[in-house]
């Protein structure tokens, strides 16, 4: 299909992009990489009046460590990401995750604060920023907001977002010396959108895990934080009987959604398998992958 | 009824003046208003890579760029890398190696292979399908095509000694 008519407006500053997006509201949607956007247009899933380009913005895109935190301007490309060796050293999880988001000639074009605002349930990095701690970093004419990631995603392409905002960056603290990393997803055709999704990262040694994150994706309407699963893994040394109690715990944690990719249920046991796959990797005990189920 | 915008851009090598509806994308711009009908529509939304062209020297999905976007950018088509000579070797490998039936999806597949050749080294039959899996193939079956990128690595590799 193809788009419905629109008109078009290619700001040359952020301060130009605000006050259009101001002047449009709801008759307006920015532009970024277009990745996600362009299809929904495509299939008039969307019909705006006005699309405003952020392509222009230069100063949007780049990748800067200022201290202990890396800066990721929100019109930096996944190509870029995957490709920077500041991301590989200083933000490992984002590096492990960005292979399986799309394929090349997507990665190519679409960018992080697309991603991010667009908030598709089972998009990677909502997880993956959530798992890092990250701060979105918003903007509108009166002035920047910062908001966790763990509260920007509030349901299916929903967001903390405002009417008139948009997001300029993402901020995020560089992994500790001793963070130990994982990232899997199931789906059909590599770069197609996940079934079940795990980002986890943790600190500590052996079998003892600190900081545990646990943030799953394409499970549930949003991306999601399984606290109580990682409540019980940090409670104490991981053995089987403690893996099996956070598998239960997942039940609590998520809420597995019905689809024609795979049941709810269906959805429950992978988020199972995958934990057991991730500590697995936390722990260095590969005895514990195999605890599929609870 | 919105306006149209200017654009100029460089494709295949000849700069292009146009006035587009902005909501014509890219692949549409190419066929219907250049008759660079090389460029293949599929799904138009972004599932099967067999629109895939290059911008500003990389590959990218032509149905999701709008023909606005591409202002000031340099887009090149398989008509433009197939004229160059650049494909002839992976071109000659697909049809010896019978890693086309319709054809529809070949375009796609050889602009996609040839970013990944392009990074010099034979990749082994795993990357290679990574780097391929977002293009669709209907009738094949996607083995003769990863069989015509590995003999194509190969062959470069070997003529660059």
């Amino acid at each position: 299909m193809k788009a419905s008519a629109f008109d078009y407006a290619r700001p040359a500053s952020v301060r130009e992009a605000l006050e259009l997006l101001g002047r449009h509201g709801d008759a307006a949607k920015l532009i970024a990489g277009g990745q996600s956007l362009v299809p929904a247009l495509n299939l008039r899933l969307l019909a705006p009046e006005i699309l405003i380009d952020l392509g222009g913005l230069a100063d949007l895109r780049g990748i800067t460590v200022e201290g202990a935190t890396v800066r990721i301007g929100a019109m930096t490309r996944h190509a870029d990401l995957l490709g920077s060796p500041v991301i590989a050293e200083k933000l490992p999880l984002v590096a492990a995750a960005m292979p399986h988001i799309a394929h090349p000639a997507i990665r190519n074009r679409g960018t992080i604060g697309g991603n991010l605002a667009h908030a598709d349930p089972a998009s990677e990095l909502p997880a993956v920023m959530q798992a890092i701690d990250a701060v979105i970093v918003v903007r509108d004419a009166s002035g920047e907001r910062r908001i966790a990631a763990r509260d920007f995603f509030t349901g299916i392409y929903e967001t903390a977002l405002r009417d008139g905002e948009m997001i300029v960056a993402v901020e995020a603290p560089v992994a500790a010396k001793d963070e130990r990393i994982f990232f899997h997803e199931f789906s059909r055709r590599s770069g197609d959108y996940a079934i079940v999704g795990l980002a986890a990262r943790a600190t500590g040694s052996g079998n003892a895990l600190a900081d545990l994150r646990l943030a799953y994706f394409s499970v549930g309407d949003k991306a999601t934080l399984a606290e109580r699963a990682a409540a019980v893994l940090g409670a104490g040394p991981v053995d089987a009987t403690r893996l099996a109690a956070a598998q239960a715990a997942l039940a609590e944690d998520l809420s597995p959604q019905d689809d024609q990719q795979a049941s709810g249920s269906t959805r429950l046991h992978l988020s199972r398998v995958v934990l057991a796959r991730a500590i697995a990797v936390l722990t260095g005990d590969a005895s514990l992958a195999g605890r599929a189920t609870a | 009824m919105t306006a149209t915008v200017s654009i100029t851009l460089t494709v295949n090598g000849e700069t292009v003046r146009a006035e587009v509806p902005p909501r014509m994308h890219l692949a549409d711009f190419l066929r219907e208003r250049l008759a660079l009908t090389g460029t293949h529509i599929g799904c138009e939304h972004g599932v099967c890579g067999a629109c895939t062209v290059r911008l500003d020297g990389e590959i990218v999905r032509g149905c999701l760029v709008l023909a606005v976007q591409a202002n000031g950018m340099s887009v090149e088509t398989v008509e433009g890398a197939s004229d160059s000579g650049e494909l002839q070797d992976l071109q000659d490998a697909f049809r010896e190696r019978n890693a086309l039936q319709c054809g529809y999806c070949t375009p796609g597949m050889l602009l996609t292979a040839q970013e990944l050749l392009a990074k010099g080294g034979v990749p082994d039959r795993e990357t290679i399908r990574e780097h391929m899996s977002g293009n669709y193939c209907r009738c094949t079956g996607y083995q003769a095509i990863v069989d015509a990128v590995e003999t194509t690595a190969r062959n470069r590799a070997a003529a660059r000694g």
